[in-house]
Order: structure tokens, then sequence, then C-alpha cells
């Protein structure tokens, strides 16, 4: 385990020493920031949206007591939303999407001896290969998170106005009652560390992959197990520590 | 010219190298011949610098690489162009973004303009002056060798290795790329090392041969020796080539002169 974790860190390290120039890193950067985080808006729209849905009808569902205003429901899929689902959920999402296809494409990269070309070359494999990739994924995700946050209130509103569950301005004076803004800077917070994790993880796994086909499924599938038990133990550390 | 010097190297216990001391010389196809796993893909990649050898120097024309400083490493390697066994050509670039790789990379110096024209230059001496705006899923084995070449000789690269380069093709396009090599070797007079395990290699362009067997050396020489030579493991592995045989019993028969018109001294195996 901490031989792994040594082993991670000095991988870490060499994508920094002798690093590439920043006008490629950049240009690679951009190139992936746009496979990360555009190509994954569709899935964060649709998992985001329901979230926000099922957890309305849920609370509403649960929400009986004449006592308890209606707008509880909207404040209560505000709060879910914005500490815990949209940050954690959408990551845990981004883990299996992206973490996948980084430990894929790495992995079939060193197989099929592409990451050596590289260093015959004497580019610096991890600087050209990696740094883009967790630059581009810490600079994506939290934006990603933001558009979760909105979708995922958005469709608690449509599902409680729409199912007749509660009325639109009870959902609306509910997710603006007791707004705390620190809560919108923890979830960004939440989001670079679960960003930082997946793409690393998954770099790595993918950039140590040895062997052939099987071996690459193998590393895509450790670097998703891996990136999300990070992800949870990564959620319980930050809030104990920022809340 | 590459000299290496008692180079070791071992796997948990298992010795792969055991002490091999080597010239490639400058302006030749330095061969690397041997059985699967003697060791030569293991040498080749201590030499270029992707694994590093447990003993032993490398040094390339004068300059030690072995244990030397980075910034020293860093410029020898990017005199150095490699083919590899599976071409290793980047799958999201096309051929040409391929050859410009190496270019936009190590010498950014160079204008758009000066690229394009040596990507082209590179690609028609290849023979792929068509196959441009392919991307390497749609070409074939032995055109995705002759990328692979192309790439290597963008950068005018000094020194040239070659793992396998006829594994997986036919005879014809093997007989293709090897003199494609050669030709690029004497053109550029550059010092090329050619893992391989082919015999129709040997007979076709090499020049200066190492027989590596059991992580050793046991014979260096030419291919005009190396149909003469009397060591017996060297023998045995000629042999196993049912050209060599066929045309040996050819031979035996009367007299057509075995393996090719330039080699009859061959004749005598």
């Amino acid at each position: 385990m901490f031989t792994i974790f040594g082993k991670f860190v000095l991988f870490l390290q060499s994508m920094v020493t002798r690093r590439e120039r920043l006008a490629v890193l950049w240009a690679r950067t951009v190139d992936e920031a746009m496979l990360i985080g555009v190509d994954s808006v569709f899935i964060v729209a649709i998992v985001s949206a329901f979230i926000g849905a099922v957890t309305c009808v849920q609370i509403a569902y649960n929400l009986t007591n004449p006592i308890i205003p209606q707008s509880t429901i909207g404040y209560m899929v505000r709060e879910m939303t914005i500490l815990e689902l949209a940050p954690t959920i959408t990551c845990i999402v981004l883990a299996g999407k992206v973490g996948s296809s980084i430990a894929g494409g790495l992995g079939t990269m060193r197989i099929t001896e592409q990451i050596s070309a590289l260093e015959v070359m004497g580019i610096n494999s991890t600087s050209y290969l990696v740094f883009p990739r967790i630059l581009a994924a810490v600079l994506m995700f939290p934006l990603l998170v933001i558009l979760a946050m909105v979708l995922s209130i958005l469709g608690g509103y449509l599902a409680g106005t729409l199912t007749g569950a509660m009325a639109p301005q009870d959902y609306i004076e509910g997710i603006r009652t007791d707004f705390v803004p620190y809560n919108i800077l923890f979830a960004l917070i939440k989001s670079v560390v679960f960003a930082f994790l997946v793409s690393g993880i998954s770099a790595f796994k993918g950039f140590n992959t040895s062997g052939g086909a099987l071996e690459v499924g193998a590393a895509s599938t450790g670097a998703v197990t891996n990136s999300i038990i990070a992800i949870l133990i990564a959620d319980f550390v930050l809030a104990a520590v920022l809340l | 010219m590459i000299e290496v010097s008692n180079i070791q190297k071992s796997f948990d216990g298992n010795a792969v190298l055991k002490g091999i001391d080597c010239t490639f010389e400058t302006g030749k196809c330095n061969l690397l011949l041997g059985g699967s796993g003697t060791g030569k893909s293991v040498l080749l990649q201590c030499i270029v610098g992707l694994m590093k050898p447990d003993i032993g120097s490398i040094t390339f024309d004068g300059t030690v690489y072995t244990n030397n400083k980075v910034a020293i490493r860093q410029e020898i390697r990017r005199k150095i162009g490699m083919l590899f066994q599976g071409s290793a050509l980047f799958d999201s670039m096309t051929v040409s973004e391929n050859v410009a790789f190496p270019l936009q990379m190590l010498t950014p110096e160079m204008s758009a303009e000066e690229r394009r024209d040596r990507v082209e230059f590179c690609l028609k001496r290849v023979g792929l002056e068509n196959a441009g705006e392919k991307m390497p899923a749609e070409i074939s084995g032995g055109m995705k060798k002759r990328v692979g070449i192309a790439r290597a000789i963008a950068p005018q690269c000094t020194y040239l290795f070659c793992d396998e380069p006829n594994s997986g093709l036919d005879p014809a396009t093997s007989i293709k790329i090897d003199n494609l090599i050669h030709e690029i070797t004497h053109e550029y007079d550059i010092t090329t090392v050619i893992v391989t395990h082919d015999m129709n290699s040997v007979i076709e362009i090499g020049e200066h041969i190492i027989f590596l067997h059991q992580g050793k050396k046991l014979w260096d020489g030419t291919k005009d020796e190396i149909l003469n030579v009397e060591v017996p493991e060297l023998k045995d592995f000629i042999f196993s080539s049912s050209l060599v045989r066929a045309a040996k019993r050819v031979d035996d028969e009367g007299g057509l002169a075995a393996i090719t018109d330039e080699h009859p001294e061959g004749a005598n195996i």
C-alpha cells in the first residue's frame, strides 16, 4: 500500500520535473478539457436532473406532516444537492466515464508502445500525457458540478410542480430560505479534490499497464473502483474538516 | 558509432543480458540477430534508454549515455529515431501529423511551412506521399512501418533503431522495408540497429551482424562470414530457416548459387 502510494507520488512528481513547453501543454489541456468536460455534459445533465427530481418527489412523499411547510421540500433539495449529491454523485459518474477513458486510453498507448515512442523521442511522457489530463479535469469538474447543481434544483422544481406535489412558489421559497453561500464554495472545493483524485488515479493505473487488452480492461476497472473509493474517503475527510 | 560495454540486465534474479560488449558501426545496418527470448529487445531497450541496465555502459559517438546527466541523455535521445515492432503510431493523429509530431516537439523553432515541407519530403521518401490524410487504422501493416520510418527520420536522426521491422509482414513487403531501411542508412550515413530473427533480413541488408544466444554475444561479423561460421548455436539458428535449408538443398543437388548471386560463398553451408 505504502509502496503504491510512493510510486503514485513519484509519478505525479515526474509530471512537473522536466516538463514540456507551456504552449504544448496548454494546447493539450484544451483538447483534454473538450473530451473531459464538453463530452460529459449530456450524462451529467441527465443524471443531475433526475437526481433532483427523485429527491424532490421522495422528500414530498415522506413529508406528510401538515405542520411542516411545503417550502421545506425545496430547502432540502437545495441543501442535499449542493452539499452532497451534485459534487459527489457527479464526480462518481465522472469517475466511471472520464476515469475509465483516461485509464483505457493511456493503457492502450502503453501496450501499443506509443508511450515508449514518446520517451524515445526524449519527450517527458507523464508531462505530455498526464499533466494536461489532470489539469483539464481540475478545470472542468467544478464547471460540471455547477451545471449539476443548477439542473438538480431545476429537476426538483419540475418534478415537484408537474406531479402536483407542491406549488411552484413554495419550492422557490424553499430554495431561497437560509442560503449559505459557503456551501457552494465547499462543493467546488470537493469537486477540485475529486477531479484530482479521479484523473490522477486513473492516469496512474493506465500509465502503469503492462500486458495486453485484458490488462487494459483491468486497469480501467481498477481506475474506476479506486477512484470511487478515494472520492468517498475524501468526501468524509473534507466534510469533517471543512464543515 | 554506438559502443556497448559489459551490459548486464536481470529481471527478478533471472539474468537476461550477461555482459554484452559490441559496437554498432556508423553508416551500416547493424543486425542484432537471435532467437526469441535471447535478450535482443531488452538490449535494444537498454540502448535507447527505455530500460536501465544493471551494469555496463553505452556510448553514443564518444558521449557516455548510461548514468550521465539528464540533459545529456535528453540530447542524445533527440538524435534517436525508432521504428517499433507494432509501429507505435499515434492513433489519434493522421499519418502527416504522426510524422510532423517529433518536429513540433523537438524543433519548435521550425516554421509551419518548413515543417510541412519536411513532412512531405519524408512521406515521399518512404513512398507514402498520398497517404498523409489517412488515419493509422486505415492503412496496412507495411504502410504503418513506412510511416514509422518517416517519423523516425523526420527530425534528421543520427541513430535509427528498428525492433523487428518485418514482423507481421509478407515476404515481399518485408524485403521492401528492409531495402528502405538500408537505403536510408546509407543516404543519411546514420547508425542503424535492427533487431531481427529473420534470415531474409540478414541476407538482404546485414552489413554487420551480432548474434545473441541466451543473453550472451556469441558471434559478430558480416553477412558473408555468417554463412561459413562454425559456432554451433549460430549454425542451428541459420538452419532453422526453411529458406536457408531450401537453398542448401538446391546447392547440394547441383550448384545453383545459394542464397543470392552476390553471396556464392553461402553455398558452403
